[in-house]
């Protein structure tokens, strides 16, 4: 943590070596006052030109200044975190009165499909037909489309000089809406009626009537067109961060744009790159607004349940008698989502 | 025929990517000195015999190569631009579609020719939705409920990043990597206790208010590790100097961080009111969770809730409903022409962490 020994050194808490054998109280020769914080830590004395650190002693404030967040957190964050696998084990929970007969782990056999609740419906296939396959979907297109075509936006914008704020400030603007709202926009533009059709000169049910896989493109557009601006603000800050001297270099040696592109902007923007992987990951896991937005409260085109996604089948499950299969698969996601992330840290980490 | 220009029109798009990509960087090109009848004399002293030199490749004159490259750039930036600008009009038409929309008469949204400019401008579609769309009471939830869960939040915020940032305590580090983490912990976890925790606190339910409706949808958001990471990497910048200096003033900690440390994190501080603001005015899920009725929702809830349905012919009147969308949209649009430095900055900070 070199930030941490930086802080340290700026808040003049850290003792050079170099300074020689300080002992507490006021030292003439180097015109500072030294305090000795415990005693276990006897090598690690702490300096603080002419006034003492109080800190060391009042540490209880700062806890006092943490108070409203950590109970807040505790209420609303550990507390829900633990509860919610607890209720994912439970057998017949009952949300309103908060009884259970024991824990089992049917939950998430019936979640997944592999044990038959018999309820006459179909919430055992649900997730496993629909919400599933449907997350997974969305994800492995939505996140690589997004960052490639934001890499591009961002590289193009990056090489020109007129109107590049202007530029940036348009790509910037679907950042700045209401994803309910847009959502019903794109469903006007995909409709059978709508803009799309009437372009290409076809006839096609986009969104109400439209199959699983047929509804999936507007669905992915949509979320790609949303999840740009963030990039392409974190993109284009990472590229003017990126050292001239490496395109200067590049320019010399007359090197091909792709190769410039590929072994100098691309490996410098990698943390930028990693960044966005992993919050993008775990964006389009809980995917559900632009669902609602498009294609309206139910999550369907055709009655069944086909656009279902994870948080869709979470929200679905809530009340009533099956809050234990909801809270199942809530914490199906959480495990996928950690997964997912220590997968490309530890990736990124191999190679960099 | 359409298909066709739009394929062209593709592929061209394409291709000019592919020509800037593999066009070389530099304007020199190496392997080829191009100049006419050039000779070059040079001995090499240390065989002490003269070398001569005669490069009769090329054919143009200097003028010429630099002319070319001229052009060649020229026509680089153009395509470039060109490229950028048939993006940002691919990413700006949902809007420019919701606004000519809301402006069109049924009988023209649903006809065969699509129109890039409504033949008859229909300002009645407006009258209609405010008439029918409760767009007052949606507001002014919305605006209250933004209100008291950003001064809930700064506050929260302010004393959590004072800490993490100025005071010495035990486990400082640890805790503060414990808060990091938990941003990572998707929030429907904690969704399903959480509407039990607030359904046990008697905030929602049938006997649910005006009041325990707002409770209910404010004072879950009061924290937010986000913020709390980005206000103490801003308080982290002040200059020590400066506490040393309050310290020796006699000033307490408190006093120091309402009096020096908020001023000088003024824009973080406005970022993180406006970026909570439009996550208020965005939020769906929670609130149509823990409302009762429709009078307590939030705009995005009236906005989806709603049936623009004309009552005689049973169908969907776009006209209506992209109105009402326009005017959900316009305030944030309003918010982001007058705050837009702050926006950017907000949402920017994220990524430079690395």
């Amino acid at each position: 943590m070199t930030a941490e020994e930086l802080h340290l050194k700026n808040n003049s808490c850290y003792v050079d070596p170099s300074l020689g054998n300080l002992h507490e109280g006021y030292n003439e020769e180097q015109d500072i006052c030294v305090n000795v914080v415990s005693r276990k830590e006897l090598k690690k004395e702490y300096i603080v030109g002419g006034v003492l650190d109080q800190e060391q002693k009042n540490n209880w404030r700062a806890w006092i200044y943490l108070a409203p967040v950590l109970i807040l957190m505790s209420v609303f964050l550990i507390y829900p975190l633990i509860n919610t696998i607890f209720i994912s084990f439970m057998k017949n929970y009952n949300y309103a009165y908060g009884t259970f007969d024991g824990f089992t782990f049917d939950n998430f056999l019936v979640i997944l499909g592999l044990k038959n609740v018999g309820d006459g419906g179909t919430r055992e296939t649900r997730l496993i037909e629909y919400a599933i396959p449907n997350t997974f979907i969305i994800v492995f297109v939505t996140v690589p489309l997004s960052i490639v075509v934001a890499l591009l936006i961002s590289v193009l914008l990056n090489s020109i000089k007129w109107f590049q704020k202007a530029l940036q400030i348009v790509f910037f603007l679907p950042y700045v809406t209401n994803a309910i709202a847009v959502g019903m926009v794109f469903s006007v533009i995909f409709d059978k009626q709508g803009l799309i059709n009437y372009i290409f000169g076809i006839d096609k049910a986009w969104i109400y009537g439209a199959d699983r896989w047929t509804a999936m493109i507007p669905l992915c557009i949509y979320i790609v067109w949303n999840s740009i601006p963030f990039k392409i603000l974190i993109l284009l800050s990472g590229l003017q961060g990126v050292d001239k001297q490496y395109y200067q270099a590049a320019k010399i040696d007359s090197t091909p744009r792709w190769k410039v592109l590929f072994r100098i902007t691309i490996p410098c923007l990698m943390p930028q790159i990693l960044y966005l992987m992993v919050t993008s990951f775990i964006g389009a896991f809980k995917e559900y607004t632009s669902i609602v937005g498009l294609f309206g409260s139910q999550g369907t085109t055709n009655g069944s349940y086909n656009m279902y996604t994870i948080v869709y089948y979470i929200y679905d499950n809530m009340n009533g008698t099956t809050t234990s299969y909801a809270a199942a698969a809530a914490v199906f996601l959480f495990v996928i989502i950690l997964l997912f992330t220590f997968l490309q840290l530890g990736l990124s980490k191999k190679r960099y | 025929m359409k298909i066709a220009l739009i394929f062209i029109s593709v592929i061209a798009v394409l291709a000019s990517i592919l020509c800037i990509l593999f066009s070389k960087y530099g304007k020199t090109q190496t392997g080829k000195v191009e100049c006419e009848n050039t000779y070059v004399n040079f001995i090499k002293e240390s065989l002490g015999e003269e070398v001569k030199l005669t490069i009769k490749e090329g054919r143009r004159s200097v003028a010429s190569i630099k002319r070319r490259e001229q052009i060649g750039h020229t026509l680089l930036t153009i395509v470039v631009y060109v490229i950028l600008i048939i993006l940002a009009l691919i990413m700006i038409l949902p809007f420019y579609w919701m606004i000519i929309t809301s402006l069109k008469s049924n009988s023209e949204i649903i006809s065969s020719t699509q129109t890039f400019f409504p033949r008859i401008v229909m300002w009645s579609n407006y009258v209609y939705v405010f008439q029918v769309f409760d767009f007052t009471t949606y507001m002014l939830n919305t605006i209250v409920v933004a209100i008291f869960s950003t001064i809930g939040t700064l506050i929260t915020t302010i004393l959590a990043a004072f800490a993490f940032a100025r005071l010495q305590f035990k486990g400082r580090d640890t805790l503060f990597m414990v808060f990091l983490m938990t941003m990572m912990i998707p929030g429907e976890m904690m969704v399903i206790s959480n509407y039990i925790t607030v359904a046990s606190f008697k905030w929602v339910g049938s006997d649910q208010n005006l009041f325990t409706a707002y409770l209910a949808m404010i004072v879950p958001f009061w924290v937010s590790v986000y913020y709390i990471y980005l206000l103490r990497q801003t308080f982290k910048q002040v200059p020590n100097e400066l506490y040393l200096a309050a310290k020796v003033d006699g000033k307490s900690d408190w006093s120091f961080l309402w009096h020096v440390m908020v001023p000088l994190a003024a824009p973080t501080l406005i970022s993180i009111t406006i970026l909570k603001f439009m996550g208020t005015w965005n939020s769906y899920v929670w609130p149509n969770l823990v409302t009762s009725k429709d009078e307590y929702r939030l705009i995005s809830n009236g906005l989806r809730n709603s049936s623009f349905v004309d009552p005689e012919s049973g169908r969907t009147e776009y006209g209506y409903q992209m109105a009402a969308t326009v005017l959900v949209t316009v305030p944030l649009f309003l918010l982001f022409v007058f705050f837009r430095k702050y926006i950017m900055r907000g949402v920017g900070r994220a990524g430079i962490k690395g």
